[in-house]
């Protein structure tokens, strides 16, 4: 590690990094505040010592953990999916030639400038005509595969070179076991960009959870914030309590995968 | 779904049953993309189609409907209440794209530079954006409460006046804006720098030499090299900001006194609060197609620009 110089610019990027920091700082501090603390006149702006009184009325909150594993395993479902049927997807649009493969393709991708809004009514009556509202798989049908996660892994199998795959081919093995075993191994980048990108979409949406669910024990972790917010907005450290819960596995995944997540960010906005 | 004929060299036999195997090749591509085909043209080709249906009829999510033609489109015309929904998101798109495009590029070119503590600015003006709008908006909503926020008791110690915030009608809206751009203009921030890495250093150099100063380079040089990452963030956050709706769900519920009713707000009580389905999808497709054109609109721009 080089140590790298201080400059002049740090006077601009502290102050401006602080203020990014300073919301999130605060909703943590909040969190560990007794009721009392923040229900003086005017409320405290420091805790007075770690309470833990809003995690452990959260946790003690029987439908607190419920949400949770409900967002665990939509979004686990729709990671996993969206990496099987997409790189299934990408792979025979990128390389296998089959007749209406470009028209087909072409839909699919007409299909990503569809706005949320304009479909979420008749998904709903789809969803309730197949008996699916209020439980998790209406939350997960939905998600299993997006037209950008087929459309990221093609153009990544697209740009990889054919030879890799043309001496197994001749040798004899079957598209599927090329792309299990010569392909995704390479693919890395594609893999971690598509997962990525569903964990967040599926993980932090509320719009249509608010919509498909009706029952408490069925709420995903940002509807059971929302109502838990509006049932108990005396009591903030427990509200904020449950916030932090329902931020860290993002924040974790931010912090340990940095550079995935970036990447994977920067990468809609320069190939769109 | 293997056959492994199982040759280690390639001899004219093994190549002719590579090319009998090609004209199966048809199959494999269908099953291979029939599961993602039909989740995603289901799940978007019908519903679309049956929102158009639905725009033109009385339907209540329960009864059967009832045909009414163009009715739908023109009492949304006549609806003041979309009139003001339609304003009341103008005004946070015109206030919240240019904001955070702008930040965005700023923040972009002061964190492009290689001292210490880059990282850590880095991944603190990232941070925000991966935080769901419903967690920002309970964090805000705790924020900005009149009576037990943080902000108020700031204001206090410096000895201002207390503001009432998501209850004033005259603050809620710009409040809604100033937290998007928050979370948003990292968005920006992390596009614009991947932007800066394909800014050639040789054209800087050279705008250099030629005696031009840092603010030179940044007009002639840097700003034209990245047109086409700014219309797409243009396009990208004008797109988002006309759909927004957690956000205003959690804080005001397009309160108060109506302020902060946005179109998909809108859109969402005629749905399933109202239980107009067919007015919701008439609202939901003019929204749907004034994105199209601005789509379509900015697209042609970045061709134009292109060339």
């Amino acid at each position: 590690m080089k140590r790298l110089p201080f400059s002049g610019w740090h006077l601009v990027l502290a102050p401006l990094a602080v203020l990014f920091a300073l919301p999130l700082v605060w909703l943590l501090i909040s969190s560990v505040m007794s009721n009392a603390e923040i229900n003086r006149f005017p409320p405290a702006l420091w805790p007075q010592g770690i309470k833990l009184d809003g995690y452990r009325y959260v946790l003690g909150n029987a439908l607190f953990p419920q949400w949770f594993l409900n967002s665990l395993i939509v979004s686990a479902v729709a990671v996993t999916a969206n990496l099987v049927l997409g790189s299934l997807g990408g792979y025979a649009f990128a390389r296998i030639r089959f007749a209406g493969s470009k028209l087909v393709l072409g839909l699919m991708l007409a299909t990503m400038v569809i706005p949320f809004q304009l479909t979420m009514i008749p998904t709903f009556l789809v969803m309730k005509q197949l008996g699916l509202i209020d439980t998790l798989g209406a939350l997960i049908v939905p998600s299993l595969v997006t037209p950008l996660s087929v459309f990221l892994f093609r153009q990544f199998f697209v740009s990889l070179p054919r030879e890799l795959e043309e001496a197994a081919w001749i040798d004899g093995c079957g598209r599927l076991r090329i792309l299990v075993s010569i392909v995704l191994p390479l693919a890395r980048p594609a893999l971690s960009t598509v997962a990525v990108l569903t964990f967040l979409a599926t993980w932090n949406d509320l719009t249509w959870p608010l919509i498909a669910i009706n029952g408490e024990s069925t709420y995903t972790l940002q509807l059971g914030l929302t109502t838990f917010q509006g049932q108990h907005h005396t009591q903030w450290s427990a509200v904020m309590a449950g916030n932090v819960i329902t931020v860290l596995p993002v924040l974790l995944g931010f912090l340990l995968a940095q550079k995935a997540f970036i990447r994977s960010l920067a990468s809609t906005g320069l190939k769109g | 779904m293997a056959s492994v004929v199982g040759t280690f060299t390639v001899d004219p036999r093994s190549r002719a049953a590579a090319r009998r195997r090609r004209r199966g090749e048809g199959a494999t591509g269908w099953v291979f993309v029939s599961p993602s085909v039909l989740l995603i043209l289901g799940l978007s080709v019908v519903p679309v189609l049956w929102s158009l249906l639905l725009s033109f009829q009385v339907n209540d999510l329960v009864s059967p409907s009832e045909w009414v033609g163009l009715a739908n489109y023109k009492a949304l015309l006549k609806d003041p209440s979309f009139g003001s929904a339609v304003s009341h998101t103008v005004v946070y798109a015109a206030l919240y794209v240019p904001l955070s495009v702008v930040a965005g590029l700023a923040i972009a070119i002061a964190l492009d530079r290689k001292i210490a503590l880059i990282g850590l600015y880095r991944t603190l003006v990232f941070v925000p954006f991966v935080v769901s709008a419903a967690a920002q908006g309970v964090l805000f909503s705790f924020v900005l409460d009149p009576e037990f926020g943080a902000a108020n008791s700031v204001l206090h110690k410096l000895g201002l006046p207390a503001q009432g915030f998501f209850s004033d009608p005259g603050q809620a809206l710009y409040l809604l804006v100033a937290i998007s751009l928050w979370s948003g203009t990292g968005f920006c921030v992390i596009v614009y720098l991947a932007g800066l890495q394909g800014v050639s250093s040789d054209l800087v150099e050279a705008a250099r030499i030629d005696g031009a100063n840092r603010w030179g380079v940044l007009r002639h040089v840097t700003l034209p090299a990245l047109t086409p990452v700014t219309i797409f963030l243009l396009l990208f956050q004008t797109i988002n900001a006309l759909q927004v709706f957690d956000l205003v769900f959690v804080t005001t519920k397009g309160g108060p006194l109506g302020s902060t009713t946005v179109i998909v707000y809108f859109i969402w009580e005629k749905a399933f609060k109202t239980f107009t389905a067919g007015y919701s999808a008439a609202a939901a497709y003019t929204l749907a197609v004034a994105l199209l054109v601005i789509g379509v609109a900015l697209q042609v721009y970045r061709r134009r620009v292109a060339r």
